[in-house]
């Protein structure tokens, strides 16, 4: 195995008396998708916000192709090549469809026509090119996550986090969203998705990863991960295990 | 390109017009009305970099203002620097100014920025007027010496203050083009929309910040020092008050802020009332300024928050060049 592009150790998070996170690692190889689950206040919104630097761990490491970049602002961690999207969608308003998108190509394409020309190729692979000119605000809340993620994707990551793109969307959409993340990955974009979406996460992810109570209690092939008494547990309780053969 | 071509026109006859105005209105006090507004425009021009684009609403841009004039004027007074020298060092140490005053206040978000630049305003106010070196309360009379170009002094005529105010209105109006068209201009909004999301994008919100100060100070000092030259006396009241500070962000906001013209067009709105107040209400009363203003800022507030320009753009317009609608991805 190659070294991994994302390594995660003892990551701790507290906000004073509150453990969010608790000795959370895992690894995660270039081109991977890795599920993030677990119940509500689970602490997987905690471990993006550590992982895109929005603000240090109390205590762990985070490398980054072997670069330890935990304590990093956000800014730079964009810098270094992870994107994300945010659980509640965080458009600029004021601007139009394309002039989000060109916001994130200017990471690394500074000149203006330039970034219009990577912001229109990432919104046609996305799917939302012929929204480009439309004001951002007019999207519709599915088309504003997709809006999140193809900005995110501007922006040339080699890791990319996304909070809930699944959320609140139809079946159809989910399937969408599905499609779109299997092509990211296939452009060799490392994926972390924190869903709830079962059916979103589970055809898609090579690994999951589960959290309770800011500790993370399993790790497997979603196939495992699904039959196991563990997470089956803190996600319904005692009374829903099934008989053990 | 031809779509643009109409708003060149435009701009091309607006700037006619302000070339030929001072030589149709040969009327002194027209003459000088025009400089007023053409001064006005350029420190709301000049705020809205910071305030418009950025969205960081300061209120003691006076500080900025009073340092052009300041500066300038000392130099002049005490070393018998050029004025258009002292115009570059105020722009410099106002700028410096800014970095000084952004450090710790770009920390604070919205309304409480707001309130720590009326604070910086007064706390300048309040050194100046306590500094002999600086003239105190009293101020400065700006010698007659050197008269002419170089000396920044015109006695015969005003026709070289209105051209030296018009052309530093469009030196101001170009540098917000510039920064608007770049990325600069892109991450400024950016920031005022959502700055969270902005620096997951890479965009380093105090640098950013910082670079809308600076310019937003440095051109608004310019402004200081052109004042100075023009009235040859300056003191606390007249070049560091509160209520220029607001004056300079109601031209912004009341014409519309984040806009190109908006400052403009709110300046020629303001002057107009202004003058109108004036001579309803007979003198410059102290205080009638300050009901105007803050009777503007409420209708602004509830009627009209996009200014004068928002009347005639239902979408502000952008300064984005459209790709062509062929995509050329595989």
């Amino acid at each position: 195995m190659s070294a991994p592009l994302l390594e995660v150790r003892g990551l701790t998070k507290r906000f004073g008396g509150l453990t969010a996170n608790e000795d959370v690692g895992f690894t995660l190889q270039a081109g991977e998708i890795m599920g993030l689950i677990g119940p509500n206040g689970a602490g997987k919104t905690t471990v993006f916000n550590s992982l895109a630097g929005f603000f240090p761990p109390t205590s762990g490491t985070i490398l980054l192709d072997g670069v330890a970049i935990e304590g990093l602002p956000p800014e730079a961690v964009a810098a270094r090549g992870v994107a994300r999207t945010f659980q509640i969608v965080r458009i600029f308003r004021s601007m139009t469809v394309l002039e989000n998108v060109m916001v994130g190509a200017m990471l690394r394409h500074r000149a203006v026509p330039k970034a219009a020309v990577v912001a229109r190729e990432a919104l046609d692979f996305t799917g939302l090119g012929r929204r480009a000119h439309d004001p951002a605000g007019q999207l519709t809340v599915a088309e504003q996550k997709r809006l999140e993620l193809t900005r995110a994707l501007a922006t040339g990551p080699r890791l990319l986090l996304l909070d809930e793109v699944m959320a609140g969307l139809t079946a159809s959409e989910v399937q969408e969203a599905v499609e779109l993340v299997k092509r990211i990955r296939d452009r060799g974009i490392a994926c972390v998705v924190v869903e709830h979406v079962m059916e979103g996460i589970m055809p898609i992810a090579d690994r999951m990863v589960v959290l309770e109570n800011g500790r993370k209690i399993a790790e497997g092939p979603p196939a495992a991960i699904a039959v196991d008494p563990v997470v089956i547990r803190a996600y319904l309780g005692e009374g829903y295990l099934a008989p053990g053969p | 390109m031809r779509r643009r071509s109409p708003a060149l026109a435009l701009s091309l006859a607006g700037l006619a017009a302000a070339v030929a105005f001072p030589l149709l209105a040969t009327k002194v006090t027209w003459q000088n009305a025009a400089i007023l507004m053409l001064m006005t425009a350029q420190l709301g021009v000049a705020w809205n970099i910071l305030g418009g684009y950025a969205g960081q609403v300061s209120l003691g841009h006076a500080a900025f203002f009073g340092a052009g004039a300041y500066v300038s004027t000392l130099l002049s007074v005490k070393l018998g620097v050029s004025p258009w020298l002292g115009m570059v060092a105020g722009a410099v140490a106002a700028g410096g100014l800014g970095v000084l005053v952004g450090t710790p206040c770009f920390r604070l978000k919205g309304h409480y920025f707001a309130m720590a630049t009326i604070a910086v305003g007064e706390i300048v106010q309040a050194v100046v007027n306590g500094s002999d070196a600086l003239g105190g309360a009293v101020g400065f009379n700006l010698p007659l010496g050197e008269t002419g170009f170089w000396g920044f002094v015109f006695n015969r005529s005003k026709l070289p203050y209105y051209y030296i105010a018009l052309g530093l209105l469009l030196a101001t109006v170009g540098v917000n083009w510039l920064v608007n068209r770049s990325h600069v201009g892109y991450y400024l909004r950016a920031i005022k929309d959502e700055p969270d999301a902005a620096r997951s994008l890479g965009v380093s919100l105090t640098r950013y910040k910082m670079i809308a100060m600076i310019l937003s100070a440095g051109l608004t000092a310019m402004g200081g020092t052109l004042y100075a030259q023009k009235e040859l006396f300056i003191d606390p009241g007249s070049t560091l008050s509160t209520s220029l500070s607001i004056k300079i962000a109601l031209v912004a906001i009341l014409g519309g802020a984040g806009t190109l013209w908006g400052p403009v067009l709110g300046a020629v709105v303001l002057t107009a009332i202004e003058e109108a107040t004036r001579i309803a209400f007979g003198g410059t009363g102290r205080g009638t300024d300050l009901v105007v203003y803050g009777a503007l800022l409420v209708v602004i507030a509830v009627f009209q928050p996009s200014g004068v320009m928002g009347l005639f753009t239902r979408r502000a317009p952008r300064a984005v060049p459209p790709p062509e609608p062929e995509a050329r991805f595989p």
